[in-house]
């Protein structure tokens, strides 16, 4: 096979097909942007540094500017266009709303993206950097202030609204918590 | 960035070929490092072989009680993994201490291995680097150097690794395997980055066009006892300035058995060899403790700005074995 620089690749964005030809220089970021439209996905510092361009890919959060769209082909991507339920926002798009998670709002997309990863990495066990103790024994560390600071760190805002976004953060978890608790008891019954 | 052509693998033999041991032809694993560099123009490959989707994102445990961690699986899995967690828990540590979430789920272990230091003279293109242009000079021995090594350096770069993951693996004897297209090979961690000497371009001791295909972990009960402990500039997202692997095995009050590594002091993990030979048999004592740091520090040589990481690691690995040696008394 010749060598080509550029290819055709099937991008699974919040469940909709879209088939392009991308230069394979192109980050998802960009063609997430500039090809597609999607332009809440944020561009910071596009060095992996800033956290401003957090997607989901395959359900684990992802930093859109250091992924080829050419290796993203097939993969599942979640932006922040696809993370509410028609109208009804998602609990952590709530709960920054609410709770004033922002100021300038350009980090917001990711932060957001984050945080919706952050509730589920907790909620299936995985321990963090402050976690005192990671041995399997030990049991889940409870989602507190610190450990939602930790596990958001990835997420830079320059405005400095990290004390609210840490509330969000924790509120919308709390939420997600209660909801799956009553859908195991629905169940159950 | 240049142009280049892209593959994706679907076997590791397949991989190998693909890549043809190009110089011009790089592996992408996560792309966390690669990607950046392309972007800064310090890689400049033809050709990327992705080996993300390789089937190498398994870890096993071996017959003998150790553990086999393929190339492919991501930070993430790697530090929420119930087996690396009780049986190796600063391997654990040292992974969710590194980076940020984000880059956890896209990193991949052997590209962990494979990352590149992030000296700024290497980063930025129009600087001499003997890294990255043999020859060219090293700005940091004159130049911004407060994060740079103060072990195992030369006059040709003083450049530090900055894997967390690497210190722990560096502390449990772990081996790292490859494919080449003459079939598969081994080598010990300790054996698999060079020296600096005066080829600082030349990183590690895989054969050209090598895969690294996983790691593997000894059976090492010592290490269920263990601990990674990390200094930076700011409380998460850093690379180290300073940090320690340990591991310690305490019986009446004196150290049966202990492993230390350190990070960002060096080109490579630091295995603290010299200072695990004071520790076994002495007293678990802060004391002592002091002393085996002093006998591994004894050979650093800092520059006129990173003197502090003398003081720094040995405060960190007397504070390490101490928790580990109270931890143990409980």
């Amino acid at each position: 096979m010749a060598p080509s620089t550029s290819s055709t690749v099937t991008l699974n964005i919040n469940g909709e097909k879209h088939t392009l030809s991308v230069d394979h220089r192109t980050t998802l970021l960009d063609a997430l942007r500039e090809r597609l439209d999607l332009t809440g996905t944020k561009k910071g510092c596009d060095q992996g540094q800033c956290g401003a361009c957090t997607v989901l890919v395959d359900g684990r959060r992802s930093v859109s500017c250091l992924q080829l769209a050419v290796a993203s082909d097939g993969r599942e991507i979640t932006t922040v266009e696809g993370v509410a339920d028609g109208d009804r926002l998602h609990p952590v798009q709530q709960a920054f709303l609410d709770l004033d998670g922002f100021q300038c709002g350009y980090c917001t997309p990711g932060q957001i993206c984050s945080a919706i990863a952050v509730i589920e990495e907790h909620a299936a066990g995985w321990p963090s950097a402050v976690t005192e103790d990671v041995r399997p024994d030990a049991g889940p560390p409870p989602l507190t202030p610190e450990e939602i600071k930790e596990r958001m760190s990835g997420n830079l805002c320059r405005c400095g609204a990290y004390v609210q976004i840490a509330e969000a953060v924790a509120r919308a978890a709390a939420e997600t918590r209660s909801e799956n608790r009553n859908e195991t008891e629905g169940a159950a019954a | 960035m240049r142009e280049f052509d892209y593959r994706r693998a679907d076997d590791v033999s397949g991989a190998v070929a693909l890549l043809g041991a190009d110089p011009d032809a790089r592996y992408l694993g996560g792309g966390t490092n690669l990607v950046d560099l392309m972007k800064t123009g310090v890689e400049r490959p033809a050709r990327l072989v992705d080996v993300r989707t390789l089937p190498l994102d398994r870890i096993e445990p071996a017959d003998d009680g150790g553990l086999r961690i393929g190339a492919t699986v991501t930070n993430s899995d790697l530090a929420a993994h119930p087996l690396v967690r009780d049986r190796y828990p600063a391997l654990a540590q040292a992974v969710l201490a590194g980076a940020s979430g984000q880059l956890r789920n896209m990193a991949t272990v052997g590209g962990n291995l494979l990352q590149r230091t992030r000296c700024g003279y290497f980063t930025d293109v129009t600087r001499p680097c003997n890294k990255r242009v043999p020859g060219s000079g090293c700005p940091a021995l004159t130049g911004e150097h407060h994060n740079h090594a103060v072990l195992g350096a030369s006059d040709h770069c003083v450049a530090v690794h900055p894997s967390d993951m690497g210190v722990a693996l560096a502390a449990f004897d772990a081996v790292v395997s490859y494919e080449t297209a003459d079939g598969p090979g081994e080598l010990a961690l300790a054996d698999f980055y060079l020296p600096v000497g005066d080829t600082p371009h030349r990183e590690t001791a895989l054969p050209p066009g090598a895969l690294v295909t996983g790691v593997t972990l000894p059976p090492l009960p010592v290490a269920a006892r263990s601990r990674y402990r990390k200094v930076r500039e700011r409380a998460s997202y850093a690379f180290a300035i300073g940090s320690v692997a340990a591991a310690l095995d305490v019986s009446d009050g004196v150290v049966r058995d202990a492993r230390l590594a350190f990070g960002a002091v060096a080109s490579r993990p630091w295995r603290a060899r010299a200072a695990e030979r004071v520790l076994t048999g002495a007293p678990a004592t802060a004391e002592y403790f002091a002393a085996a740091a002093d006998a591994e520090l004894a050979a650093a040589r800092p520059l006129p700005d990173n003197g502090y990481k003398v003081t720094l690691m040995r405060n960190l690995v007397v504070a390490v074995l101490s928790e580990l040696a109270e931890e143990a008394a409980r």
